[in-house]
C-alpha cells in the first residue's frame, strides 16, 4: 500500500498526458467536426459525399486498427509520426467523424421553417448560422459532444498501447514494480471515473441552461 | 390599373415553377403597387402559397420574371443576356425589404419577444442596440404586447406570438409584406386580434399580399382579390366583384366550400 501511496506523483505524470491527449483531441475534433458538419448540412454535393465517406469510414472501424494504421503504417508510405503525434492524429480523425454526425443531427432537428424565418429578415448564411441556428442547435448538440468527449477520455488509454505513458501504461508500469494490482487498478478507475463523471455532471448542469428554448 | 408605373411595387411577369412533374405555378402575372392589399384565395394545392415564397425567393423560379421595386429578384444578369442565380449576400440584401409572416409564426424560440424584433433591425439594418430596442418596443406596442417584451415565444399564446410575428416584419420597414395564411393555426377566438393589426396595417398604407380562408377580412380590407387555381390566377377584381361573381364555376365552388367551412 506504501508503494501505492508512493507512486502517486508517477501516475500524476501520467493522468496529465491522458489529460493532455484528450484535450488536444477534444480541440481539433470539435473545430474540424463543426465544420465538416456544417459543409454536410449545408454544401453542395461535391462537398457532401466527401465527408459522408470520411465520416461513415471513420466510424467504423476500430479506434485501435487507426491509431496502429498511422504509427506503423503510414511511414510506409514515407508519412512519419512520432508516437503523440500519431495518437493524436487518429483519436481525432475518429471522434471528428462522430461530431459530424453530432453537428449533422443538432442542425437538422431544427424545424426549416427557422431558417426560412431568418432568411426574410435578411440575414446573410453565417449570421443565420450564428444568431438563429447554432443557439438552439447547441442544446442537442452538447449531450452527445460532452459523451464524445467522455469516450475520447477512456479511448486516449489506448495510447499506451504505442509506448506512451499515460495513466493506463503508468498504472501498468507501477503494478509491474510492486506486484500489488488490484488497489493501482482500482486507483487508476476511481480516476477516470472523476475525469468523467465531472464531464457528465457538467453536461447535466449545460442541459438545464438551455432548457428554457422550447419550440 | 391607374395608378403611374412609378409605384409598382410587385411586378410578377410569365411566372411558372414545378415542383418535379407536377406544375405549381403555370404562368402568373400579377402587378401590385404602393398601399394596395391585395388578397389571394384558393384550394389548397392551387399555388398560392408558393406564389407568395417564390417573391421572396424562398422558392426558387426557373421560367418568368419577379421584379420587387424594379429589381429581378432570383436572378441578375449574366454575360451575353443569360440570367444567373444570385448568390447568398445579394439574396439577403432583396430579401432584407420583403417582410414575410407565416402560418406557423416562425419566432425564434431562444430569443424573447424585443430580441426576435430586433435582430434583423441590428444585424441587417445596422441600428445601435438602443435604437433597435426603441424601434422594436415601439412596434411590440403597437400590436399590443407592451407588456411582453421579456416573454419567450413559449409564453406566449397563439395570437400573441404572431403579432410578434407581424411586428418582426413590419419593424424593417420592408416594400411589402407577404402574409401566408397567418390565421390558419390560430384558435378562432384568437384570429381577430390578429387581422385587427393587419387592418391597421392597411390603414397606413402598408403594401400587401395575403393569402388567406378569412372571406370577412378579405372583403372589408384588400383592395383587389385574386382566385387561383391550378396555378393560374382565375379570376381578379374588386372584392365585391369577385365574391359576388356568380357564374365562375371553380369560383363558386371554393366560396361555398369556404362558406361552409364557418358555419
Amino acid at each position: 500500500m506504501l508503494y501505492a501511496i508512493r507512486s502517486l506523483p508517477f501516475l500524476w505524470q501520467g493522468l496529465l498526458v491522458t489529460l493532455e491527449v484528450s484535450a488536444l483531441v477534444v480541440f481539433f475534433s470539435l473545430i474540424a467536426g463543426v465544420i465538416l458538419g456544417v459543409g454536410i448540412v449545408y454544401g453542395p454535393p461535391w462537398l457532401y459525399w466527401p465527408i459522408r465517406i470520411y465520416s461513415d469510414f471513420f466510424r467504423g472501424i476500430p479506434l485501435l486498427v487507426l491509431i496502429f494504421f498511422i504509427y506503423y503504417g503510414l511511414p510506409l508510405f514515407g508519412l512519419n509520426f512520432t508516437n503523440f503525434g500519431s495518437v493524436v492524429l487518429a483519436l481525432s480523425a475518429f471522434e471528428t467523424a462522430h461530431i459530424i454526425e453530432v453537428v449533422r443531427g443538432a442542425i437538422q432537428s431544427i424545424p426549416r421553417g427557422q431558417n426560412e424565418a431568418a432568411k426574410t429578415i435578411g440575414l446573410t448564411f453565417g449570421k443565420r448560422l450564428l444568431y438563429v441556428i447554432a443557439p438552439q442547435a447547441a442544446r442537442r448538440f452538447l449531450p452527445p459532444w460532452i459523451n464524445a468527449v467522455v469516450d475520447t477520455v477512456k479511448g486516449s488509454a489506448l495510447v499506451s498501447l504505442v509506448g506512451i505513458v499515460d495513466l493506463m501504461l503508468a498504472i501498468q508500469q507501477v503494478i509491474g514494480r510492486t506486484y500489488i494490482p488490484m488497489p493501482l487498478y482500482v486507483l487508476g478507475a476511481v480516476m477516470y471515473f472523476v475525469i468523467n463523471y465531472s464531464l457528465s455532471s457538467a453536461s447535466r448542469a449545460l442541459e438545464a441552461r438551455f432548457a428554457y428554448i422550447r419550440e | 390599373m391607374s395608378a403611374s408605373s412609378s409605384s409598382l411595387v410587385v411586378q410578377v411577369r410569365g411566372l411558372k415553377k414545378s415542383f418535379g412533374a407536377n406544375r405549381v405555378l403555370d404562368g402568373v402575372d400579377l402587378d401590385v403597387h404602393k398601399g394596395e392589399v391585395v388578397v389571394v384565395i384558393g384550394p389548397s394545392g392551387s399555388g398560392k402559397t408558393t406564389l407568395l415564397r417564390c417573391i421572396n425567393l424562398l422558392e426558387t423560379y426557373e421560367e418568368g420574371s419577379i421584379q420587387v421595386d424594379g429589381v429581378e429578384v432570383g436572378f441578375r444578369d449574366g454575360p451575353g443576356g443569360t440570367r444567373q442565380h444570385r448568390g447568398d449576400r445579394e439574396l439577403s440584401r432583396i430579401r432584407a425589404d420583403i417582410g414575410m409572416v407565416f402560418q406557423l409564426f416562425n419566432l425564434f424560440p431562444h430569443l424573447t419577444a424585443r430580441e426576435n424584433v430586433m435582430l434583423g433591425l441590428r444585424k441587417v439594418r445596422g441600428l445601435s442596440a438602443a435604437e433597435a430596442k426603441r424601434t422594436a418596443e415601439q412596434w411590440l406596442a403597437r400590436v399590443g404586447l407592451a407588456d411582453k417584451f421579456d416573454s419567450l415565444p413559449s409564453q406566449l399564446s397563439g395570437g400573441q406570438q404572431q403579432r410578434v410575428g407581424i411586428a418582426r416584419a413590419v419593424a424593417m420597414e420592408p416594400k411589402v409584406l407577404l402574409l401566408d395564411e397567418i390565421t390558419s393555426a390560430l384558435d378562432p377566438e384568437l384570429v381577430g386580434e390578429v387581422l385587427t393589426v393587419v387592418q391597421e396595417l392597411a390603414k397606413d398604407g402598408m403594401t400587401m399580399i395575403v393569402v388567406t380562408h378569412e372571406m370577412t377580412f378579405a372583403r372589408d380590407v384588400s383592395t383587389r382579390i385574386l382566385f387561383m387555381d391550378g396555378g393560374r390566377i382565375q379570376v381578379e377584381g374588386t372584392p365585391r366583384q369577385v365574391l359576388s361573381m356568380t357564374n365562375h364555376e371553380r369560383l363558386k365552388a371554393f366560396l361555398a366550400r369556404i362558406e361552409m367551412k364557418h358555419h
